[in-house]
This record gives C-alpha cells, structure tokens and sequence, in this order.
C-alpha cells in the first residue's frame, strides 16, 4: 500500500506540484491499478531473461547536419516562452 | 450545390472532382457547412483552419493542370498530436494551448504532395491518454449517433468528424485502441498498422514502444488509399521499418482465409451479451462467405492490460518530461528555475496524465523496476509468441473491437481502471506490433438510437494487405 508520503516523493521526482486533493486523489486510484498489475508476478516467476519483447537491434545513420545552418531558427525562438538576443532565458541557477 | 456527403467516399468525390461536377471549392464548401451546422454540438474539432478555401483553390489548380491524384481535393482532419507546419498543434492540452509546429510530420508531407484539404485539426484525450476524449483539457467530443454518449478515445474528435460528415476522412494515432476503439463507437473503419509501417516523425510520443499514426474512413477502401499514401520507410524515425515484401504471408488474393478465433480469451468480464452475439454472427458470416473458422489458443492475452498498464505509464513520465515550460509551451513563473517546472507542470497537465507519470515515475523507481516494468517487457514477449504461433496456423485472428457499445459521457470518468478495461481486445495487438483493422459488424439498439459495435481483424507483421482484403470481403464492398 502506498503512502500520501510516497505520492508526494514521487511528484518530486517527477517535477509536479499537486494539491492535497490531487494527492488523495491519485493515491486512491493508483492502488487498485497496483493491485491489477500485481498479476504479473503470477505468471513471470516462471521465466527467464531471455524472453524479452521485440528484437532490438541498432538504427545508425551518418553524424552530418543536412539544416542549412540557423534555418529552423526563428521558429524554435518564437516558441520560446522567453527569449533574449537569440538565447532562450532562463532564472539563475547558481 | 447539393452533395450527398453521407454516402460520399474518397473515390466518389474523386471522380466527381476529375468529371468536373463540382469543384473542390465546392466540396470542401459543404463540408465547412456541416461543420458550421453541427460542430457547436459535437465538438469534433478543436480549430478549423482559416485558409480552408484556399486550400481548396489550389487543389483545383492541380486538378485542372491534369495532375491530381486519388486524393488531390479531398478534405480530411488531422488529429491535434500531429504537426503541420505554421499551424497550432496542442495534444488537446493546456501546455501547448499556443504552440505552432515548426515543422510537418511525414505523413504530411506526403499528403501535401497529393494536394489533400486540411480542414482542421480534432479534438483528443490530452496526448491520447483516454478512451473517451473526456480527458481533452478542451471539453469532450460527443459521438454523433448518440449525442449523450462518447465517440471513444483518443481520436475520438477524429472519428466523430468523419461520422457527422464534418470531414471525408481523417488521420489519427492509436497506442492501445486510440484508432479502432472509437471507430467501432461510430460504425467506421479504422486501422492500426504494424509498428514501424508509418512514419511517427511530427507524431507526439505518449507510448513510444506502441504508437501508430493510422487512417478513419467509412470504408476499407478509402482506408486503404489513405494508407498507401502515407506508408512507408522514414529515415527520420529510426523506428521505422525496411519493407520487406513477405511473399509467402501475403496471399491475400486467396477467397477462403483460416480465421483464428480465441475463444478462451472472449471470456473476459464485463463483455455485452450483445456484443458477443454480435460477434458470433459475424463467424457464422465469415463461415457462409466460404472461409474456415479454427479455434486458437492465445493464452497469455489475458496479462495484455496488466503490462499495458505498466508500459504506457513508464514511457509516458519519460516522454512528458519535456514539457517544462523551459524551451517550448505554457510557462508559469515561480521563485527559481525548478520551482518553474513545478508550476507549469502542475497548471498545464491534467488529471489523467499526471496519474499516468506518477504511476511511471513509480514502476521505474529503483527497487520497483525488476517487479514491474521488467516483469512486463518479458511477458510483453510470451504475448507476441502467442501471436506468432497462431500465424502459424491461421491467416486472420477475430476478436471484437470492444467489450461494450459507446458509454455514456461522464459514466467511467470516476473510476480509471473501469475505464481501462474497455481496451482489453485491441491493447493486445500493440503489445505485439501487429496490424488490426476495426470494421462496422452490427448494432445494439438503446433507446431507439443504433449504437454501432465493430468487429476487429487482426494479421500478421506487415500483411495489412490481408486485412484490406478479408475486410471487404466481410463488409461486401
């Protein structure tokens, strides 16, 4: 069973503030869906490793840009929710 | 000028554009009408593109030029996870409420080369996490036969514009059902193609390992044009697959197809009786077209929502990471930098896909990785074993497209893993990156109003050809 404290911890994790009601919120219909895919463990024990999905296999391509240099600029700027001379602005870090 | 855009397809209004009976002007006129009339009400759309008519002039151009393709003219809406160049895009979420693509996806650039009309772009559970549309940070999609009911999810805006006859197709994208399960809601077509079969450069990811850009239509035919336009291998997307013709599973032309049913696994809970009489007519159908029925087996089908459910929530917290509110997006100011994170994330996403990377964020979480999400990609691989066995046997496997007909809007919002239930048949085939097409099979009569209940054909990697052809077959067309 999971804990308010264990759903705080993971929005930290995951960069979200939530209110208290989104917390209880989440913690009540997350558990059920624990509980249903706790079923997995039933039938997995019997396995080994080497039945993963899929076939994985490498996808290369040669390391050239092919953009015209600052083509797509303007564009990925205007996007930005705050810019200056070109540079996406940030708060300070340090 | 009067079109019967009801029992319009893309080969109907085709010839007539090459016969000159009416103009694309004209027919994407009609179509704005439709929109005008009834949009209010159903909600299809989140923008309907002001240069419409323009667009229509231009495919007339081409048109007169002699150069039109089969598609050149036709008006079709675009779901709103999927990037058209200087156009607004948001996923049906308030973090990208007023973000424009900076670049168009492949399948749009093909169909830009054909001259297609983009009508707009239709409404979504936000980034497709739903199966209702109810999740849209816009407001729902009502299903058109039953205004009170969903049209299913997530393309549930795009399903509903082409069965109000507020678009004559439209492109959608399916992770677990997303393409079939709404199309079965409104009585069309819908197909999921094999993983890799279409270009997902200029898609948004939600589930990358599961994703598919696919075609609505009323008909397999107009699927399949709309298909092969926008297959094919993509440099871009290094998910991509080399098209490999695979002779010996192809056989398409063939009049009578094994079809797998799995009995076993028709025995999931909460499935309509009449849905499942449904179903069994279409057997005895398929039996008296000539075709032969074998009972399979797929036994581990019955994990494919436990591992969905552990998958999609894990490669979801990774791929909504980038929405920050840093580069591009909704940004709310806070005290520092990582207090900006916090806040646009917790003003710009919803319910349903904050649920979502919680639960990721969790199933990936050290101590907890082995038990779930590692459990899942290995049964992941028994699931598509089961398939492949039975490829072996059989040319087709059927199963409904959903338990149940088009539930009422607000009646599963309360209760997320009712509401995941409902993908139990098509989450399945994106586990195994196999292709499926939902076609219209029957109807449950509510009130007086005809719910539609569709029948899923599921084929082997890359044979779509033998979905195409079963599926006319079935539907007589």
């Amino acid at each position: 069973m999971l804990e308010i404290k264990d759903i705080e911890k993971l929005a930290t994790l995951a960069r979200i503030k939530l209110t208290d009601k989104e917390k209880t919120s989440i913690l009540n219909e997350i558990d059920p869906i624990l509980g249903y895919v706790a079923q997995l463990k039933e039938i997995s024990g019997k396995m080994s490793d080497s039945k993963k999905a899929g076939e994985h296999r490498n996808v290369t391509r040669l390391d050239e840009d092919k953009t015209k240099s600052g083509f797509h600029t303007k564009a990925l700027i205007d996007e930005m929710p705050d810019s200056e001379n070109n540079y996406l602005k940030v708060k300070k870090i340090l | 000028m009067n079109i019967d855009l009801k029992n319009l397809t893309i080969t109907k209004a085709h010839d007539s554009l090459m016969k000159g009976d009416y103009t694309a002007v004209d027919l994407v006129q009609a179509y704005l009408n439709e929109i005008k009339k009834k949009d209010n009400e159903i909600h299809a759309y989140l923008e309907v593109y002001a240069d419409v008519l323009d667009q229509a002039k231009k495919a007339d151009e081409i048109i007169k030029s002699g150069k039109a393709g089969l598609l050149t003219g036709i008006p079709i809406s675009i779901k709103d996870n999927i990037l058209i160049k200087g156009r607004k895009v948001s996923a049906g979420s308030k973090i990208l409420e007023n973000y424009t693509a900076t670049y168009d996806a492949t399948v749009i650039e093909k169909l830009k080369k054909e001259g297609v009309v983009f009508l707009g772009r239709t409404n979504m559970d936000e980034f497709a996490m739903g199966g209702s549309t109810e999740n849209s940070a816009y407001g729902p999609t009502k299903n058109p036969i039953d205004t009170e009911r969903v049209p299913g999810g997530s393309s549930g805006g795009a399903v509903a514009s082409v069965a109000s006859n507020e678009a004559l197709a439209a492109l959608g994208s399916d992770t677990g059902g997303s393409i079939r399960q709404p199309a079965s809601f409104c009585g069309l077509v819908g197909l999921k193609t094999t993983y890799g079969m279409i270009s997902r450069y200029g898609l948004m990811a939600m589930g990358s390992s599961l994703d598919q850009i696919g075609p609505i239509a009323k008909t397999v035919e107009d699927t399949e044009i709309l298909f092969n336009v926008i297959k094919g291998n993509d440099s871009k997307d290094s998910t991509s697959l080399k098209i490999f013709p695979r002779k010996e599973k192809t056989d398409a032309k063939k009049i009578k197809m094994k079809i797998g049913v799995p009995y076993d696994f028709l025995k999931v809970d909460g499935i309509d009786k009449d849905v499942l009489s449904s179903f069994k007519e279409s057997i005895e159908k398929l039996q008296k077209l000539g075709h032969e029925i074998v009972k399979i087996e797929l036994p581990n089908l019955k994990y494919s929502l436990a591992v969905y459910y552990v998958i999609v929530p894990a490669e979801v917290s990774s791929n909504m990471a980038r929405y920050d509110g840093m580069r591009f997006g909704k940004k709310v100011s806070g005290e520092n930098g990582i207090e900006d994170y916090f806040l646009s994330r917790e003003k710009g996403l919803g319910k349903e896909v904050k649920r979502r990377i919680i639960l990721g964020t969790y199933v990936l979480s050290a101590g907890y990785y082995d038990a779930y999400y590692n459990k899942a990609n290995l049964v992941r691989g028994l699931i598509r074993d089961d398939y492949k066995k039975a490829f072996e046997k059989v040319d087709v496997i059927i199963t409904p497209t959903a338990p149940n007909v088009a539930f009422k809007i607000g009646e599963k919002v309360s209760d997320p893993l009712q509401m995941y239930l409902e993908d139990i048949f098509t989450v399945p085939i994106n586990l195994a990156g196999v292709p499926a097409i939902s076609v219209p099979s029957g109807f449950k009569t509510i009130n007086g109003k005809k719910m539609p209940i569709g029948l899923q054909f599921v084929a082997n990697h890359s044979c779509e050809n033998v979905l195409f052809e079963i599926s006319k077959n079935f539907l007589c067309e």
